[in-house]
């Protein structure tokens, strides 16, 4: 059974699109990669799914669980860490830890010291004066210190440096190593491709496509760039072919099919150069949202 | 409905610099108006006098026509009405703000996802401001009774009334708390609380004060200012036994709506 489910989740802001028939699941132990660009309905999704908003129609279980009846039972096991994160402002870091710590049965002192010097974070600290990567790391502090065995990231390295992003991405990873789930949001795809095994892509409120990362990268598209003097991008508009575009002499598309059958096409002229690669996740990315 | 100790310890927290300057601003208030009541009451048939030669309607408006400043309790009957402002206004803004103010500062986000339920949060939140406001009470009582025993010259005085005009303090302020709270969910958002606390206390103050110009009686019905009238509870050592309940029955109905809308109400996110 999947630790997430979700089952035709739609949510309308009134009359304003937020998701529109959602469904996926996120096994135990696996990196979930979210992809989509801003307002495409990413954090509403994990907004559903930590009942901070209602759905308007539509299903979703955490652990077996109902996500909107048993919202506090299931909130013990999840750590949220939100895209923007805001805490009270007159209070120390500290505090703010010890007040997040307090909503767990367990103690979690020694893993929030743990954290917290992982994180370079300065305790005694008011929340008021730290910077935006400061307040980060707090979040992730705050969202790890009770051990859950489920992670909401939500765009989660936005504004930490590369030297601090190296180092929540190592942590993730052992979190991910010890069992705990984890559900990654983001529109920087570099980060997903490291980190995930499965990506959803999510466009204008719908999920386009769910996918393992590397059947993505390498059954799906084919980057391919053919150079041939005279040669027509029209004769080379097979069906798979897509973002056709003659530039220089070279003919670049992507082509997602058999691959004997643009051999074969490409084989019948005298070509100069050939290459075909597979797409970073950025062009994948590119071609969904065209 | 269970409550959550660290949600109440927290708030409360919160909220204790203010509770602490609302109190002492309030019993200054009381002492200092109290100061005066020898020198009024020496010129007790003066002060009447010359009342009696001011509009009828502006007396009316500050609920002073027939009241007599030279009693004890007619001089304190009408400094209640200021105090009665100044709790309207703090409980209105504790109301606007108890659950307001997590979604302008942004940190319901933070709060909701732990595994606490909505009406405990608010549970907690309510039962943290009830205690700042019992502080307060209490602040305002220990005021009310020092000033009496200080500056009243040894002039007697009912205690019934007395007693009724203090302990009406409390629903007075639950009214507030639980429109501002219950309107304040009834809203998207709420920018800053400072203008609609204001509005609702002073508001509510000027429908009683034009409810007694006009003799309309339509108006009283809403504002606890008419419901619990110094004024009338001087004169009568009782409350308006109806209007007292209607007071009674907005607190209820406003406490359930704000469950019932906190409940399914949808957390707005940073855009």
């Amino acid at each position: 059974m999947g630790v997430i489910e979700v089952n035709n989740l739609t949510k309308y802001y009134g009359k304003a699109r937020g998701i529109i028939d959602v469904s996926f699941q996120v096994g135990e132990g696996e990196i979930f990669g979210f992809i989509g660009p801003n307002g495409a309905g990413k954090s509403t999704t994990i907004r559903l799914l930590l009942s901070l908003i209602h759905p308007t129609s539509g299903s979703a279980t955490i652990f077996g669980k109902d996500c909107f009846l048993h919202g506090p039972e299931l909130r013990r096991d999840i750590g949220y860490l939100p895209s923007e994160v805001f805490y009270y402002e007159r209070m120390k870091v500290i505090d703010l830890l010890k007040y997040s710590a307090s909503f767990y049965e367990r103690d979690c002192t020694q893993r929030m010291n743990e954290l917290a010097e992982l994180m370079e974070l300065e305790m005694n600290r008011r929340i008021e004066d730290l910077s935006y990567g400061n307040r980060k790391k707090v979040g992730i502090v705050q969202g790890l210190l009770h051990q859950p065995k489920l992670l909401f990231l939500d765009e989660p390295t936005a504004g930490l440096d590369p030297l601090m992003q190296a180092k929540f991405f190592q942590l993730i990873r052992e979190e991910n190593q010890r069992g705990v789930t984890v559900f990654f949001s983001s529109h920087i795809l570099g980060e997903v491709q490291r980190m995930c095994n499965r990506v959803g892509i999510i466009k204008e409120g719908r999920l386009i496509e769910i996918a393992d990362i590397r059947t993505l990268q390498q059954n799906n598209y084919k980057k391919v760039r053919v150079t041939a003097d005279g040669l027509d991008a029209a004769f080379l508009d097979l069906p798979g072919v897509t973002n056709l575009e003659q530039q220089n002499g070279a003919i670049r598309f992507f082509y997602k099919g058999d691959i004997n059958a643009i051999l074969h096409k490409i084989g019948a002229v005298t070509v100069s150069d050939v290459t075909i690669e597979e797409p970073t996740l950025e062009e994948i990315f590119m071609h969904y949202y065209e | 409905m269970t409550m959550r100790m660290n949600i109440l310890h927290q708030e409360f927290g919160m909220r204790r610099q203010s509770v602490i300057i609302w109190s002492l601003a309030i019993a200054a208030l009381i002492l200092l108006y109290l100061s005066l009541f020898s020198s009024f009451a020496a010129d007790a048939a003066l002060l009447n006098e010359m009342m009696s030669q001011f509009p009828k309607e502006l007396l009316t408006a500050f609920g002073m026509n027939d009241t007599d400043l030279s009693t004890v309790l007619g001089y304190f009957g009408l400094a209640f009405l200021f105090v009665q402002i100044c709790l309207a206004i703090q409980a209105a803004s504790y109301g606007f703000a108890l659950v307001s103010i997590e979604e302008r500062e942004w940190t319901a986000d933070f709060l909701l996802a732990k595994p606490v339920g909505r009406a405990q949060i608010l549970t907690s939140k309510l039962l943290a401001v009830l205690a700042g406001l019992a502080i307060t009470d209490a602040v305002v009582w220990g005021a009310s009774l020092l000033a009496l025993a200080m500056f009243t010259g040894g002039q007697s005085f009912e205690t019934k009334p007395l007693w009724l005009l203090l302990l009406s303090v409390v629903p007075f302020q639950l009214f507030f708390l639980s429109v501002g709270l219950v309107v304040s969910l009834l809203v998207k958002r709420i920018r800053s609380v400072t203008p609609y606390a204001m509005a609702l206390g002073f508001g509510m103050y000027v429908l009683s004060a034009f409810g007694d110009l006009l003799g309309e009686s339509a108006l009283e019905k809403i504002t606890p200012f008419q419901h619990f009238d110094p004024h009338y509870i001087v004169q009568h050592a009782a409350y308006d036994a109806p209007l007292a309940a209607l007071s009674l029955a907005v607190i209820v109905v406003s406490l359930v709506a704000s469950y019932v809308l906190y409940r399914r109400r949808d957390i707005p996110a940073v855009v």
